[in-house]
């Protein structure tokens, strides 16, 4: 399988993530998103006339949206799949729609109403506060159970690297609780902005 | 603004980047940059031409009058390598924060985990660090580092050698072993553009010998470096750079950062700085 990839995108970067998660290694090919603009080259076009990232080849197969990407990678692993991962793929729109433009418009200056894209982000934040409440309330720690579905996948990067866009994280103490469970998953991988948790987690 | 900090070159825009004139920030005044039949141009917010200089890929200007020429990089002329604009981030730090880290090699294993340091090698061995008076650059040489990953073309950890130099004050250049060429050095820069003295735009820039790896795969290699240094830059204190003892206790390993701010002092080079009242 091959991920037409780039490095700082926060949706290449659920499907590098949920890979690794299940053991798949994947033929990574980097695309010069920026400065570039590269995803936008006849080559590339050819291949996702949307001309947006990521991109999965698998064989005859190409899929271009993250959300097809996670469901294709874990055909074959049902533990990674819950009835409630639609709503949630569809949250992760709406978290990309908000605090990822509010990144893209602070790190690369894509043009954005940024106080509305923040505005957003922070409403979107605190439904997802409210919700892993309550999860936390019935002792579950991920969004749709005991153990981590493609929602949390898909959910986790643009919360995540929420600060790269100017919107702070602090009042959401069960978010990042969550986002501490995701990071502990055995397989787990960083992206620039999103840190491993350090050794000192895992005393020998 | 004193002549002293209005006085210097800065990197504006990417020269392969530039399309229709943009507005953006320089010390914290608008200006806006552009191209007219293959000619790059800058003007102040009173519609004022500004001087400017096109080299290493990139675009400079200044908003005083710069008594010498943009420094150069004679190594980065060198027949081979390739040039690669990485494109510009932009952080809320100060410029000089941006450069600062730059400079530092303890951080590696920390933030650059298992690509430019790893634990346990986290000791930065003595090296050597001096102000070059006769061109007025700060230079720090024999810096030693075990690297997994020194750079895209890297196979496996090596000791990797560094030569850093400050021949501007918001610009750093530094020279390391190249991995495919051993004799040579590959050339890596940070050219800092202050939007305004907490904010700034960087523009990394390279020149490397590399035959294997793809441009993208050379930009990506180093957006992903510079992005783990962002939220750290981003949440450093005291936002502006103390120019004074006092305030951050250097070690052994913050010779480089000694030198740089000793330097910025001596010139009297205050932006994004900060001073302590005596």
């Amino acid at each position: 399988m091959i991920l037409y990839d780039y490095v700082l995108s926060a949706s290449c970067y659920k499907v590098r993530l949920m890979a690794a998660l299940i053991g798949k290694t994947l033929s990574l090919h980097a695309v010069n998103f920026h400065p570039a603009q590269e995803h936008k080259s006849p080559e590339m076009l050819a291949l996702n006339p949307k001309g947006t990232l990521p991109i999965l080849q698998d064989g005859d197969t190409v899929l271009t949206d993250s959300a097809d990407i996670l469901r294709h990678l874990t055909a074959e692993h049902p533990e990674w799949r819950s009835p409630e991962d639609d709503r949630w793929l569809a949250f992760a729109s709406d978290l990309n729609n908000s605090l990822g433009l509010a990144r893209l418009h602070d790190v690369i200056s894509y043009e954005a109403d940024i106080e509305k894209a923040r505005a957003a982000g922070v409403a979107a934040l605190r439904k997802l506060e409210a919700h892993l409440t309550e999860q936390r309330f019935d002792g579950l720690i991920f969004l749709t159970g005991k153990t981590p579905t493609i929602a949390d996948i898909a959910c986790f990067p643009n919360t995540a690297l929420a600060p790269d866009g100017g919107v702070s994280l602090d009042p959401y103490p069960s978010v990042r609780l969550w986002m501490r469970a995701i990071r502990s998953l055995p397989g787990f991988i960083e992206m620039p902005g999103i840190h491993r948790l350090h050794e000192l987690a895992h005393p020998a | 603004m004193t002549a002293t900090i209005d006085n210097h070159w800065y990197p504006v825009a990417m020269i392969s980047g530039i399309q229709a004139p943009r507005e953006t920030l320089l010390l914290g005044k608008k200006i806006t940059v552009g191209r007219e039949r293959g000619t790059c141009w800058v003007k102040d917010a009173s519609g004022n031409a500004l001087p400017t200089v096109e080299r290493f890929g990139h675009l400079w200007t200044s908003p005083g009058q710069p008594n010498r020429d943009l420094f150069t990089i004679p190594e980065a002329d060198s027949p081979g390598r390739r040039l690669v604009d990485v494109g510009s981030v932009k952080v809320k730090c100060s410029p000089l924060r941006a450069v600062e880290n730059f400079l530092d090699i303890a951080h590696f294993p920390f933030v650059h985990t298992d690509i430019l340091g790893a634990e346990p090698h986290t000791e930065v061995d003595r090296y050597d660090v001096k102000i070059r008076e006769e061109v007025d650059e700060v230079w720090a040489t024999k810096v030693k580092f075990f690297q997994p990953q020194a750079a895209k073309s890297a196979e496996g950890g090596i000791t990797t050698e560094y030569m850093y130099r400050v021949p501007a004050p918001t610009c750093s250049v530094l020279y390391k072993t190249c991995p495919p060429r051993p004799g040579e050095w590959d050339v890596i820069t940070l050219f800092v553009q202050p939007l305004t003295d907490e904010w700034c735009e960087v523009w990394p820039w390279m020149a490397l010998y590399d035959d294997d790896s793809t441009m993208s795969e050379m930009v990506s290699f180093q957006q992903l470096i510079f992005m783990q240094d962002r939220s750290i830059l981003e949440n450093q204190l005291p936002r502006k750079l103390p120019l004074d003892p006092g305030m951050e206790v250097p070690t052994q390993a913050d010779m480089t950062s000694v030198a740089y701010r000793r330097w910025l002092k001596k010139i009297g080079y205050t932006y994004g700085a900060q001073l302590v009242a005596a």
